[in-house]
């Protein structure tokens, strides 16, 4: 199968195409469509309404994160890391303030680790809802979006609350955290778990058991574990796949390891398993912040000492955590000056999406597009 | 003077102003009900801004489409491409004439009322193809094959259920059936289960055809704005787009009037209250409202889990309501 | 066979449980908020643009122009002129510029500013016709905002009514204008 390179903009012009005798024609998704939330450009070459290729164009957003985590100090950058996924900015922020902690051997207090758990998981609760809203929006369901929004905008007050913004919270800081939580937080914390669990049992019932949803997701691009690893997928796309893979309990960091959890998979593979994944794992965050909650230690949130002027010793740096969309992980080289002499910041949508070629073929056009909806990307990680 | 009022020409022009200002009225209010049900779905309020609770909002809608210039493509099949949205509006207007709103009040009492929309009502689906055909955009052919196999498939089942419905009936005219049902609402014929059975399964058929050949969600195969962008209208700007729109209601309000005739006893009333108009419109809206309600409940289907639907289910399911009814009114 | 039928059945009444779902959110009551008839109160850290504070014993701006906050602003949004005026101990600012365009309002200036020059405004009905609309002079701004406060004593008596009224207008930005 030949694919056009050019972009055949009518469809008068597109040539018999030679091998198969199938006539194919090239349709452009993105990057203004409004099933790639963001600007995400898809070629599809397309037999009918079969996709014969996807390719993914990215680049559309790209602001040099990376770059930019090379010529700023390190203080400097944290701000950056919220906008790589808008979406889970609390844990991306963790990453970063874990691997420059780890580079120069600050311990966060105690208290900062735990509200970093809970402030982590909510927002990770957030994500997933933003995802479970704009996917059934690509399955052509608009009201669980605003449910969905419903909920989120609790997480969202009560982040605000603590961090004064609403989305790019920047809260960490290099050796604990910008504020304190007050008590009005935490018992707002624990109403919006009692809240989130009957509305879990809400969406079930709407969404999840619904025929309609199911047939469309059931045996759905299915994603095979071998792809899963060629294509370094992780998060709830290899979960979904059957393999128990999660940074919290593979390579456990902060104060994961004192909290009890469970790693929910799928063996199907298909888009349905993935779906449950992202459900299962709202249900199991909940846990977490409860038991956090619970355990809550009291004292400072910031770790005394923590030099103005942040040299790291020259080496090489790695932390890893637990985005809402896979493995995030930031590697820092340091040549013992102010500024990082380089920034990786090892995006879990990259891998996510670079699948989706290969997934996809073959696949009528709504279900490859539920198949993208179910892997869950934000654009501005891809291009970061 | 009175005599000539009452001159079948003056009497048709009154009808006919009086169907295009019902369903100019309906279509753009129905907007206005679909965008408010919607927003109370979702627990908002809803159009507020124009008028009283948005009132006029659907007239705001109408100028700033009007205002629009109607663009033209290059390249499009111009004629096709302006026909179309008319096409699909006078199937509509048309097959209203013979719906009886009242026991008095039908612009057209004729005797195959059943046959004619039903033939009118194909034509519906052409206008779709021929405006996604027309306008030589990737998203409209694609939603205009999509279009022709979904009406195609549904056409079939409900057309076994009409003739299931004729049967029973024995009478094509509308205004006949409607009165067959007089009584109490147990003579409804969606109730009258010892005709049939089957009768309410019958109505939910014939319903879900209705969503279907209308293009209402779970079955809007033709827009799909997640997948399609706007299928078939997506290079319609302008009152091109608006009369599609209102064509999409118009169509609306005929499967409804119809589902009210064949099912639930048009303009009878169940307790003797209130006039005949009145009860057929209740009945009506309330089934608009049912059509609301489920676009905003489920997620669209997939292609062929509509077709699967209409061919493993719908169809065989009708088929066997037909024979069986036809089995009982043998014996009996 | 059967296993068909039981699949149409429950299938069915999984559309039926969505439906009642949808109809009981419908009779809830509403849960947005209109925002210009209504607005929310602003969380006590919200994270506005930057604006100085006044020193209550002086009626001046407490910054005295150090440039830590310029420094430690990761985009570079921040350009502070000070001077020393005759019979002061300590340099005092004489231009304060925000350009708003650039700034993440990510706060690392108001955590650098060890004295509490500067905190978070609440503005948040930030519109404006081009983009130098957004280019602030934070300095003028404080200096109108004591104008319009107390229009007699500009001159940086210390007014205590001033500060109040300055705070005040800090607390209080979450009732807007708009009706
Ligand atoms: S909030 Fe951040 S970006 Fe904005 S001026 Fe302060 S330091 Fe600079
Ligand atoms: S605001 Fe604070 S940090 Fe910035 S120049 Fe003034 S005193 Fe220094």
């Amino acid at each position: 199968m030949t694919t056009q390179e050019t972009i055949v903009s009518n469809l008068a012009d597109v040539p018999r195409s030679n091998g198969g005798g199938v006539e194919t024609f090239v349709l452009n998704v993105g990057p203004q469509h409004p099933a790639t939330h963001g600007v995400l450009r898809v070629k599809m070459t397309m037999d009918g309404e079969y996709v014969l290729r996807a390719e993914p164009v990215c680049g559309y957003i790209h602001r040099m994160h990376e770059k930019m985590g090379e010529n700023r100090t390190y203080a400097q950058f944290l701000p950056n890391t919220s906008r790589i996924d808008y979406l889970s900015a609390m844990t991306y922020t963790h990453a970063w303030a874990g691997v420059v902690e780890r580079a120069a051997k600050i311990q966060p207090p105690p208290r900062a680790e735990y509200v970093r758990v809970i402030t982590s998981e909510l927002n990770r609760i957030s994500s997933h809802l933003v995802w479970w809203g704009a996917f059934l929006l690509d399955l052509g369901g608009f009201t669980p979006l605003l449910y969905a929004f419903d909920d989120r905008e609790m997480i969202l007050d009560l982040l605000e609350r603590i961090t004064g913004a609403r989305l790019t919270y920047c809260y960490y800081r290099i050796g604990g955290l910008y504020n304190d939580v007050d008590e009005e937080f935490i018992e707002g914390t624990r109403k919006f778990v009692h809240h989130m669990r009957p509305r879990l049992k809400m969406y079930r019932e709407l969404v999840t058991e619904n025929i309609i949803f199911r047939k469309r997701l059931i045996d759905i691009g299915p994603i095979s574990q071998e792809m899963c690893r060629k294509y370094g997928a992780t998060g709830p796309v290899i979960r979904g796949s059957g393999i128990p893979y999660d940074v919290r309990k593979a390579e456990p960091y902060s104060a994961y390891p004192e909290f009890d959890f469970e790693i929910p998979h799928f063996r199907e593979g298909d888009s349905m398993a993935r779906y449950l994944v992202r459900m299962e794992e709202m249900a199991q965050s909940l846990r977490i912040i409860e038991q956090a909650l619970d355990k809550l230690p009291s004292g400072p949130v910031m770790a005394e000492k923590v030099p103005r002027v942040l040299k790291l010793p020259a080496g090489d740096y790695c932390y890893a955590v637990e985005a809402a969309r896979g493995r995030f992980m930031v590697r820092i080289v340091s040549d013992n000056k102010e500024i990082a002499y380089r920034a990786k910041l090892r995006t879990p949508c990259l891998s996510n999406l670079s699948l989706f070629e290969e997934a996809s073929q073959g696949m009528l056009l709504p279900d490859a597009l539920a198949l993208m909806g179910s892997l869950d990307l934000v654009i501005p990680d891809i291009d970061r | 003077m009175l005599k000539l009022l009452s001159t079948e020409p003056v009497r048709l022009l009154a009808f006919l102003v009086g169907i295009m200002a019902f369903v100019g009225l309906n279509a753009a209010y129905l907007v206005w009900v679909e965008r408010k049900g919607a927003g109370r779905f979702q627990r908002r309020p809803g159009p507020t801004e124009v008028g009283y609770a948005g009132l006029l909002q659907p007239i705001a809608d109408a100028i700033k489409l009007l205002s629009k210039q109607l663009i033209v493509p290059q390249g499009v099949d111009a004629a096709l491409f302006r026909v179309a949205p008319l096409l699909m509006m006078a199937p509509a207007l048309m097959s209203l004439a013979v719906i009886p709103f009242g026991p008095s009040l039908a612009a057209r009492n004729i005797n195959v009322g059943l046959l004619l929309i039903f033939a009118l009502g194909s034509i519906n689906v052409m206008a779709i193809m021929l405006g996604g055909w027309s306008s030589r955009n990737k998203y409209a052919i694609m939603s205009a094959a999509r279009v022709v196999s979904q009406n195609v498939a549904y056409e079939i089942p409900t057309l076994l259920v009409v003739i299931t419905m004729i049967m029973i009936t024995g009478t094509m005219n509308l205004n006949e059936i409607v009165r067959q049902q007089a009584g109490a609402f147990w003579h409804w014929n969606v109730f009258r289960v010892w005709v049939n059975p089957l009768m309410p399964v019958t109505f939910l058929i014939f319903f879900i055809c209705m969503l279907a050949e209308t293009n209402r969600a779970p079955f809007d195969m033709a827009e799909a704005e997640s997948e399609l962008v706007a299928g078939a209208y997506t290079e319609y700007s302008s009152m091109g787009f608006g009369v599609f729109f209102m064509a999409e209601y118009a169509n609306i309000l005929l499967g409804c009037s119809l589902a009210t005739v064949l099912f639930l006893g048009g303009w009878q009333s169940p307790f003797g209250i209130l006039p005949g108009v009145l009860w057929f419109l209740i009945k009506m809206y309330f089934l608009v409202f049912a059509v609301v309600w489920v676009r905003w409940t489920f997620p669209r289907t997939q292609f062929y889990g509509l077709l699967n639907l209409s061919w493993k289910l719908l169809i065989p399911v009708s088929l066997f309501t037909l024979i069986l009814s036809s089995a009982i009114m043998k014996l009996y | 066979m059967r296993n068909a039928v039981k699949e149409v059945v429950s299938g069915f009444y999984s559309l039926i449980v969505g439906m009642r779902v949808t109809i009981g959110q419908f009779f809830k009551p509403i849960v947005t908020v209109q925002y210009p008839h209504e607005t929310l109160k602003i969380a006590p850290r919200f994270r506005g643009h930057i604006e100085l504070v006044l020193d209550p014993a002086t009626g001046k701006p407490k910054c005295f122009a150090c440039k830590l906050c310029e420094r430690a602003c990761p985009s570079d949004c921040i350009t502070v002129e000070g001077a020393k005026l005759e019979g002061a101990k300590k340099r005092s600012v004489t231009a304060y510029h925000l350009d708003f365009t650039k700034c993440s309002l990510c706060g690392s200036c108001v955590e650098a500013c060890r004295d509490g020059a500067i905190r978070f405004s609440r503005d948040y009905n930030l519109a404006g016709w081009s983009k130098e609309d957004f280019i602030m002079d934070l300095f003028k701004r404080l200096e109108l905002e004591a104008q319009a406060a107390s229009p007699e004593k500009v001159d940086g008596r210390a007014v205590p009514g001033l500060i109040a009224a300055q705070d005040a207008a800090h607390q209080d930005k979450t009732k807007t204008d708009l009706k």
